[in-house]
């Protein structure tokens, strides 16, 4: 949406549009087909029948980065598999989200210290919208995360910023 | 075959070569001489009596007091079952310890032996730098290709940045050294 992006102050017209467009991205956050480790399990069962991530329009798992919205980072990251992650997320489209799911990608969990070869934190890498701590986090956890993640999209606009009063130019 | 047996055979066969056999506790082993460590593999797999035909695991170890790296192979031999629905049982078991210098770790490759060997030892000479001579493809196999150091070293320092990326926090450099 850049093309409207920041070309219009926030009125009515702009508002309500907003609306229209938070609502059709926040109800339809596409993730990426993407588990690193033992925190994919617990995505796997959020997504399956028990707790249906379809309910929240989040459930269809896309095989390919190009048609994904969010990328849930589920599980431990390694240097090797850091390259891969920051390609795979400059190769998805804006509006793009990630989740950062589980101790390991929160800061490296259990492999803080002594994990020679585990990247301190996916926030190292790449930008991470909501952070969901567990080793592993329940599914209601997962969803939980997505929630707040809805609400982040919801609050979303397209609207230039208020412009911040810039001190006065010396006349010459 | 009691353990006992089996090392008595390759103590036979290779009286030069086996220099220590270990035969109590539940892990009874071998050391040999690195040198000639593919020939000892050989007939490990293929005398009549033996028969040791499954490499279940190559463990390798850093001795950082003797200045040693070991390679530690562990041998299964499979008894075929009588009747057709019968199961594999194991008839024989043995360790196999190969020791080498720690400065200049040169231990012969047994991946034409067992292909099991191939990607075993691949990761012994990822994580301890343990040169397999005569490995078809001894590469990186866990850590990233251009990786430095063989991290299972014990006296292995952490990196402080890879690919850009912070490595090593505060808190982590200050870890008490093994």
């Amino acid at each position: 949406m850049s093309w409207i992006e920041n070309r219009f102050e926030d009125n009515v017209i702009i508002t309500s549009l907003d609306w229209a467009i938070n609502w059709a991205r926040e109800s339809s956050i596409w993730p990426m087909t993407f588990g690193i480790a033992c925190c994919a399990i617990e995505m796997m069962a959020t997504g399956a029948a028990r707790w249906d991530l379809d309910r929240f329009g989040a459930g269809a798992f896309r095989a390919t980065p190009r048609q994904a919205d969010l990328m849930i980072v589920a599980g431990t990251v390694t240097y090797k598999m850091a390259d891969r992650i920051r390609r795979l997320y400059n190769q998805m489209p804006e509006p793009k989200w990630v989740i950062a799911m589980g101790a390991c990608t929160i800061g490296g969990g259990p492999y803080f210290k002594h994990g020679y070869h585990v990247v301190k934190g996916v926030d190292l890498v790449v930008p991470v919208d909501v952070y969901i701590p567990g080793c592993p986090p329940r599914p209601e956890s997962l969803i939980e995360g997505i929630l707040r993640l809805r609400d982040m999209i919801r609050h979303q606009t397209v609207a230039r910023p208020p412009e911040t009063p810039q001190p006065a130019a010396a006349s010459a | 075959m009691a353990p006992e047996e089996i090392l008595k055979i390759l103590q036979e066969q290779f009286p030069e070569d086996v220099t220590e056999v270990v035969t109590e506790g539940h892990h009874p082993l071998a050391v040999v001489k690195p040198q000639r460590w593919h020939d000892v593999a050989l007939f490990l797999r293929d005398d009549e009596r033996l028969r040791f035909e499954w490499l279940r695991c190559i463990s390798g170890v850093d001795h950082l007091e003797e200045k040693q790296l070991t390679a530690v192979y562990d041998l299964h031999a499979m008894q075929r079952p009588d009747t057709a629905d019968g199961i594999w049982t194991v008839r024989n078991e043995i360790a196999i310890r190969v020791n080498t210098d720690r400065d200049n770790p040169h231990i012969p490759s047994v991946a034409d032996v067992w292909a099991a060997a191939n990607w075993h030892e691949r990761e012994a000479y990822d994580l301890l730098g343990i040169l397999f001579d005569g490995h078809p493809n001894l590469t990186r196999i866990l850590c990233c290709e251009d990786w430095e150091g063989h991290p299972l070293r014990k006296d292995y320092e952490q990196p402080l940045e890879f690919h850009g990326i912070p490595a090593v926090t505060e808190y982590a450099q200050s870890r008490p050294q093994h």
